[in-house]
């Protein structure tokens, strides 16, 4: 049935688009009605919201909706008003230095773990260790904050352990200085285990042979790792650190409004949370026309980062993500 | 040459103790980072079980529970507000998940088919919907203006689609050899008995993997319903942990409870609540464990 209707595609190709049309739903009828409900779905909660973002550009009151709000000259007024905010640089800076640290620190830690557990003999002990550092990733986000919480107490675990040797505790989390440190370290505790797997599964791939070579001319097991493990991961290391810093302004903002408090927003206000706070604050009016421009400068940043890295990734490693 | 190999058979005998030193680091390092992953839960659990005027004076160092009491789950499972909340938190899992695995499915079926004309712009229509996000407001105001706010709706059809689990089904069907679907078309079988008769059996481990990614999805989130939930007895059970245990409410005393029962496990409630929420997922996923890297590396290393 599919053979026949293919071998007369060609001259069917010079026929008008009508006809081929007609042609393609008899064939495809079925595909087409299964992504019908796909789409409806995608006009409804992603390309019907994009309309609403036209109230950047509008002095948006809930009581006259998007089309019957007013539009604000000039056009970039909310835009402006955002540069010109104080709390401006103190965004942009938290926002960047927490992604930053994220990377600097959170990038190495699973690859590192892949080179340790490949170092591992005994294959069951290895299987244990996985099993058990994937699971912080299988927690909720609430969870592990208020695991955070409780142990950053002023009499808690942390606290315990610093007066162990001699310190003086306090609660971690009013202090603006340790923000940056909680944050990054339990970024690491929760995706350690889990960042690792696509580094593990790239080792195994790792021909043999160069192993055999490489221990025939006598390497030792520190230089089988960094002149057989690290060359043969490298690939796969370029192209998560591409695809992670085409991801910087995504910061886990649901982890910071769980975490932070107003003693520290001067270190964890990030460019989200304070739209969060602009759209749903405890006292005052919502401001939704700003927090939208603001949401949408994040957005365009976010694809500026992604184009560039994108290109950047073409360039070096001929893999890219379209 | 020669020369040189002989020195590095001598470098190898000389490593030999500073490898084997390595080995017993590497263990100890990978027992430390067990402990360390492993402690939150274990606290957590002797907490639970403990008395409450002793968690409350400890917090975050009990190796072992401290004036052995239930009670607290007792509690956990009479709330109303706690039961709501895990009944809230069933039904959305539920009905999503059907949706989710259907949506994900369909899409996956049509990106990978060939032959199609009308392909290309609709999975640009796909795609374009990774990388753009309207963002919080607007996504606010059309969960508002299709009139699902403060409905259970509002958790389930936002975000019924992940684009990124779509493509790993994608690729999963991509894999499957063409001659058994060219096969079925010519027994007369129809796209949408292809993809229930012969593609879903095929690509089990790969939709037993989605499966879990979207019901712990459902099941660990919080956000969507502190935006656009306002009645506490529709709330999530996340969203009712975040309350006692993140901003120290007195949400559990509110709800005609047993304020006296409510009192007395005022600190270990929170412990019981945590324990009930995390067990399910963490005695599922170690079942899936094997197929993990599957899912992963087609995200990664796509194209």
């Amino acid at each position: 049935m599919k053979k026949s209707t293919k071998s007369k595609a060609q001259p069917a190709d010079r026929k008008s688009l009508s006809y081929r049309l007609a042609k393609d739903w008899s064939m495809n009828k079925w595909k087409y009605i299964m992504i019908l409900p796909v789409v409806i779905y995608l006009i409804l909660f992603c390309y019907k919201p994009m309309y609403g973002l036209v109230i950047a550009f509008k002095n948006y009151k809930l009581t006259r909706g998007i089309d019957g709000s007013p539009w604000v000259s000039p056009w970039y007024y909310w835009f402006q008003n955002f540069f010109e905010d104080p709390y401006f640089w103190r965004l942009i800076k938290n926002t960047f230095v927490l992604s930053g640290l994220t990377i600097l620190f959170g990038f190495p830690a699973p690859i590192i773990l892949a080179l340790l557990l490949n170092e591992i003999k005994s294959n069951k002990f290895k299987r244990v260790v996985q099993t058990i550092t994937y699971m912080p990733y299988f927690i909720s986000m609430v969870v592990m904050c208020s695991i955070i919480k409780i142990f950053c107490q002023q009499n808690g675990l942390f606290s315990t352990i610093v007066e162990a040797f001699g310190g003086t505790g306090q609660n971690y989390l009013m202090n603006g200085a340790y923000f940056p440190l909680i944050y990054v370290l339990s970024d690491i505790w929760q995706g350690i285990g889990w960042n690792s797997i696509i580094y593990l599964a790239a080792l195994t791939s790792i021909d043999q042979q160069l192993y055999e070579a490489a221990k025939v001319d006598g390497a030792n097991r520190w230089q089988l790792m960094t002149h057989v493990t690290l060359p043969g991961l490298m690939p796969t290391i370029v192209v998560m650190f591409i695809l992670r810093m085409g991801n910087i302004v995504n910061i886990g903002y649901e982890k910071i409004l769980l975490l932070y408090n107003p003693s520290i927003y001067n270190v964890s206000d990030v460019i989200s949370t304070y739209i969060y706070r602009l759209s749903f604050p405890t006292s005052g009016m919502p401001l939704y026309s700003k927090a939208t421009a603001i949401g949408l400068f994040n957005s365009l940043i976010n694809v500026v980062f992604l184009l560039f890295t994108n290109w950047l990734s073409k360039k070096t490693t001929e893999s890219s993500l379209f | 040459m020669a020369k040189n190999k002989n020195k590095n058979n001598n470098h190898q005998i000389h490593e030999s103790a500073g490898s084997r030193t390595f080995d017993v680091v590497n263990v100890f390092i990978m027992l430390f980072l067990c402990v360390v992953t492993l402690y939150p839960m274990w606290y957590i659990l002797c907490a639970s079980f403990s008395n409450n005027a002793y968690v409350s004076a400890h917090p975050g160092t009990i190796l072992w529970p401290h004036g052995f009491t239930a009670g607290s789950y007792m509690l956990a499972f009479t709330h109303p507000l706690l039961i709501s909340g895990y009944a809230n938190t069933l039904i959305v899992l539920l009905v999503s998940l059907p949706i989710n695995m259907l949506l994900t499915i369909f899409a996956g079926y049509f990106w990978a088919s060939k032959n199609v004309m009308l392909k290309k712009p609709f999975v640009i229509m796909i795609m374009i919907t990774m990388f753009f996000n309207a963002g919080m407001i607007p996504n606010y105001l059309n969960v508002r203006s299709l009139g699902l706010y403060n409905s259970l709706w509002s958790l389930i059809l936002p975000g019924a689609l992940s684009v990124f689990d779509t493509i790993i089904c994608r690729t999963a069907i991509e894999g499957i050899p063409h001659s058994l679907v060219e096969s079925a078309y010519l027994d007369g079988a129809n796209d949408l008995k292809i993809v229930f008769k012969i593609i879903m059996p095929l690509i089990k481990p790969t939709l037993a993997v989605l499966l879990l990614y979207y019901g712990v999805g459902h099941w660990n989130a919080w956000f969507n319903a502190s935006i656009y939930i306002k009645d506490n007895d529709r709330l999530p059970i996340q969203n009712i942990m975040r309350s006692i245990l993140i901003a120290n409410s007195n949400l559990l005393n509110s709800a005609g409870a047993d304020t006296d029962q409510v009192d007395m496990f005022a600190d270990t409630i929170k412990y019981s609540t945590i324990i009930l929420t995390t067990v399910p997922v963490l005695c599922v996923y170690p079942f899936l464990q094997k197929y993990f890297v599957k899912g992963i590396m087609v995200g990664a290393v796509k194209e």
